[in-house]
């Protein structure tokens, strides 16, 4: 038994004692090029595509240059796998064994995480190799190219799902209930179904037929696979690989605030409280934590970024010195970094963290724009909104087979990026094969149509 | 041509190493990534190789071409006037953290730099590759060598054995092989060593052959007077180097002569070429009597294909027009086929210069010849089909 094997297992009894409940974790020690590999697709095997090799390569340039350094990767599941890195000291593994179980308590409890896990299983490392697999040999039945235009059209729409659908999930219904009468959206089409709200009727025999999509349809990954006319079923595939890929990273990304937050409060407490470990150990564990959650660079006394480690770590702290450890996990249990943020970050802790809004011009001036805290809440969430991507859905299929798709540039506040909306729309023809078309706004608040 | 080798990671294959230290994902993506800029390089070479940034490598045989790393694009807002966001520190409301930039357009590119896109790399492409690319994609014919009679080269080549010959031209091998087949068929009861015999000796015949003649001349004349800034060298230069190259395709000696011309003219060797620079008045006969001297002193027309490649702004003194012209006729007379590259930087001109005057009066009369001007980059690839296509017809 290896030093650090002995301490991970002497910490995992100790988190236990601490009321800590997680699924198994299967730690693995693997060498650095391993690691980029995993920091770079995401999961330990993953699909291939060129897109990989450029992420590979900053992270292989950032590695070598010092700029990061990677303690751990984690996938929840049953069993969680976690990876640590064969380079870092006995002191540094110990310290991401705590943080590890920490994660791995958060997201057998978080709630966002639990429905996940439901609905995708608790698997996806092994999913997500069988996905590599059948797309290889996708590749050597039908040729690189082929399958690399399904993958540019795919993995570019990755952040395209509809978060609050079900991993599988049926056609639409061909046929209304009552003429004209189309839910709003899903939320008032699950509303009418609650019992008592409305009396069950028979749907009448000659229904009207509905559209496709019956309302504007924002999880595009789905829709494609079901409704593009002329795709191969290799191809949905691909496109339910992504998709599936893409629902379980989800919550990881949703909760990144609360769950870094979480781990770091409960490495810092498990290391404090493990008497088992040598003083010295204890000491270079704990000057990584103070890496890892400070809120700026080293001799730097602002920073135009927070680091998610550090302000959830802040909030857990203090959420838990105020209000116990019992409310902590109820906060843990149901919310996700909108609410935490929203509900937790008040006003007091972030004048304490120094927190502020800054407004950065195309010329490159950037100042201090106010410590609003509303302000100061939606500049930290802005970019997790819509899972960071436009608001874009399928709002006709025509029948001619074109896909007629619109930008929410109003709910956005502004147009796409129309260079790049063009490229992509190029990946979705290739494999819709027939006319697509994009509405949004240029920079004067004009109509655009872009074509494929 | 990966810069970033040293960071590869190290490799170590024993028996328990696991399967991830076999092969990288990553490094295979990676690679797929490089061949897919080095189709979208193939695409755009007429651009890349246009734009400033191409180095010759010192063999010549290659070129490098600095690439961006290419995107996937996914739906993105597009960049806002004003970008907010959280920060953490000290200061007070209106406090600036950064100044604006100072110089307007590099603002621009720092602020692209958000993203993933600042590293960028480079690509080393074969000459070979392009050219072969470029005439696939301009459609040019191949050179035709001049072929007459008197374009006939002698050699002697190696062809069969005698039994006979002079003792330098034995054939060691052949011969041992003849013994060895004689002494199977020759069977001695006593099993003693059979000695070789002078029938088994072989010797290597000789023959003379004729053979066509394949060596080229390509001479290219350069104006430095004064008038040729920086900016003509350099599309002269381009022009030039893909001249050469092209001819390689088609000779299998090309010999390159460099000459170039103020009011006199000199013959330089290649890495000192387009060093030079004069100053003072041009007198174009100067270069073409030189070039006439040099391919009589030199070259014998019966085993040399001619070419020159002339590049100038077209400017001549005016009491040397006739001298050019006279000396010019003569050249062409010696020549597979000469082009005149009229190299104008400063805009498209209006009247025509003696140059092109002259060279499109020798065109007129028949004599194999054409010009062509070159103002940007891009013209390059136009005078190049010119005159690869011009010439073509020229001999067809």
């Amino acid at each position: 038994m290896t030093q650090l094997q002995e301490y991970a297992s002497k910490i995992e009894e100790l988190a236990r004692e601490l009321g800590l409940d997680y699924y198994p974790v299967d730690f693995n020690v693997t060498p650095s090029s391993f690691m980029i590999e995993i920091a770079a697709y995401g999961l330990p095997v993953r699909m291939p595509h060129w897109s990989f090799g450029v992420r590979y390569i900053h992270q292989l340039v950032r590695q070598s240059m010092g700029h990061s350094k990677i303690f751990e990767v984690m996938f929840p599941g049953n069993p969680c796998y976690a990876y640590l890195m064969d380079t870092n000291t006995v002191a540094e593994n110990s310290l991401v064994t705590a943080h590890v179980v920490g994660h791995a308590d958060f997201a057998k409890n978080n709630q966002l995480f639990a429905r996940y896990h439901r609905m995708a299983g608790g698997n996806i490392v092994e999913k997500a190799a069988a996905h590599a697999h059948r797309i290889e040999s996708a590749v050597s039945e039908f040729g690189l190219q082929t399958v690399e235009a399904t993958l540019d059209a795919a993995l570019a729409l990755e952040a395209h799902v509809d978060i609050d659908q079900e991993m599988h999930r049926e056609r639409y219904p061909e046929r209304g209930t009552e003429a004209g009468q189309v839910p709003a959206d899903m939320f008032h089409e699950r509303f009418n179904r609650l019992p008592g709200e409305r009396e069950p009727q028979q749907a009448p025999r000659q229904a009207p037929r509905l559209p496709v999509p019956p309302r504007p349809e924002y999880d595009l990954l789905w829709f494609i696979a079901q409704y593009a006319p002329e795709l191969e079923q290799w191809e949905r595939d691909v496109f339910l690989a992504v998709r599936e890929e893409s629902m379980y990273f989800y919550p990881v990304f949703a909760c990144q605030i609360m769950n870094e937050g979480w781990a770091s409060y409960w490495h810092a407490r498990l290391l404090r409280e493990a008497d088992f470990l040598p003083h010295n150990l204890y000491l270079s564990a704990l000057k990584s934590h103070s890496d890892v959650v400070r809120p700026f660079a080293s001799n730097q006394n602002t920073a135009l970024a927070i680091n998610p480690y550090h302000l959830g770590f802040s909030i857990w702290e203090h959420l838990v010195q105020t209000q116990g450890m019992e409310k902590a996990r109820e906060i843990c249990r149901d919310e996700d970094d909108f609410g935490f943020i929203r509900n937790y970050l008040d006003r007091d802790l972030a004048e304490k963290l120094k927190l502020f809004v800054f407004e950065a011009d195309a010329d490159g001036e950037i100042r201090v724009a106010g410590r609003d805290i509303n302000q100061l809440r939606e500049a930290i969430l802005a970019p997790k909104f819509n899972y960071g991507a436009p608001r874009i859905a399928v709002s006709e299929l025509r029948h001619d087979g074109t896909l007629v798709l619109a930008h929410d540039n109003a709910g956005d506040g502004r147009g796409l990026d129309l260079d790049r909306a063009a490229r992509v729309l190029q990946y979705i023809q290739r494999v819709w094969r027939r006319p697509v078309r994009l509405h949004t706004v240029d920079e004067f608040g004009r109509n655009r149509e872009l074509a494929a | 041509m990966d810069p970033l080798d040293p960071a590869a990671p190290r490799t170590r294959i024993a028996a328990e190493t696991p399967w991830y230290e076999l092969f990288s994902r990553g490094a295979r993506d990676w690679l797929r990534h490089n061949d897919k800029v080095r189709e979208a390089v193939t695409g755009n070479l007429p651009e890349l190789l246009s734009g400033s940034d191409i180095l010759t490598q010192p063999t010549g045989r290659t070129v490098l071409v600095p690439v961006k790393l290419l995107e996937h694009s996914r739906f993105r807002l597009r960049e806002a006037q004003t970008r907010t966001g959280a920060g953490q520190g000290q200061g007070e409301p209106g406090d600036v953290l950064r100044p604006a930039q100072q110089h307007g357009e590099d603002a621009g590119e720092g602020q692209g730099g958000t993203g993933e896109g600042e590293l960028t790399f480079v690509l080393e492409l074969k000459v070979d590759d392009i050219l072969d690319w470029l005439w696939e994609e301009l459609k040019l014919p191949d050179l035709k060598p001049r072929t007459s009679a008197n374009m006939q080269d002698d050699e002697l080549v190696r062809e069969g054995w005698d039994k006979r010959g002079p003792r330098a031209r034995l054939d060691r091998r052949r011969t041992v092989k003849e013994a060895v087949k004689r002494r199977a068929i020759q069977y001695r009861e006593d099993r003693k060593e059979i000695p070789f015999t002078n029938d088994d000796l072989r010797f290597r015949q000789l023959v003379r052959r004729q053979r066509p003649a394949v060596n080229a001349v390509v001479m290219f004349g350069l104006d430095v007077s004064g008038s040729m800034g920086e900016a003509e060298r350099k599309l002269a230069k381009t022009f030039f180097f893909f001249a050469l190259h092209g001819l390689r395709r088609q000779y299998a000696n090309v010999e390159p002569v460099f000459l170039a011309h103020s009011v006199e003219a000199w013959e330089f060797p290649e890495d000192q070429f387009f060093q030079v620079s004069g100053s003072g008045g041009t007198v174009s006969s100067s270069l073409f009597s030189l070039a006439i001297e040099t391919l009589n002193a030199r070259f014998d027309p019966s085993r040399y294909n001619a070419y020159l490649f002339y590049a100038s702004d077209g400017e001549n003194a005016s009491e040397d027009q006739e001298p050019a012209a006279a000396a010019m006729e003569r050249l062409a007379g010696r020549l597979n086929y000469a082009g005149y590259a009229e190299i104008g930087v400063t805009g498209s001109r209006l009247r025509q210069t003696p140059l092109g005057a002259l060279f499109t009066d020798l065109q007129g009369r028949g004599f194999p010849a054409a010009m062509a001007t070159i103002a940007r980059q891009d013209d390059v690839w136009r005078a190049i089909r010119t005159f690869f296509s011009e010439q073509a017809e020229a001999t067809a």
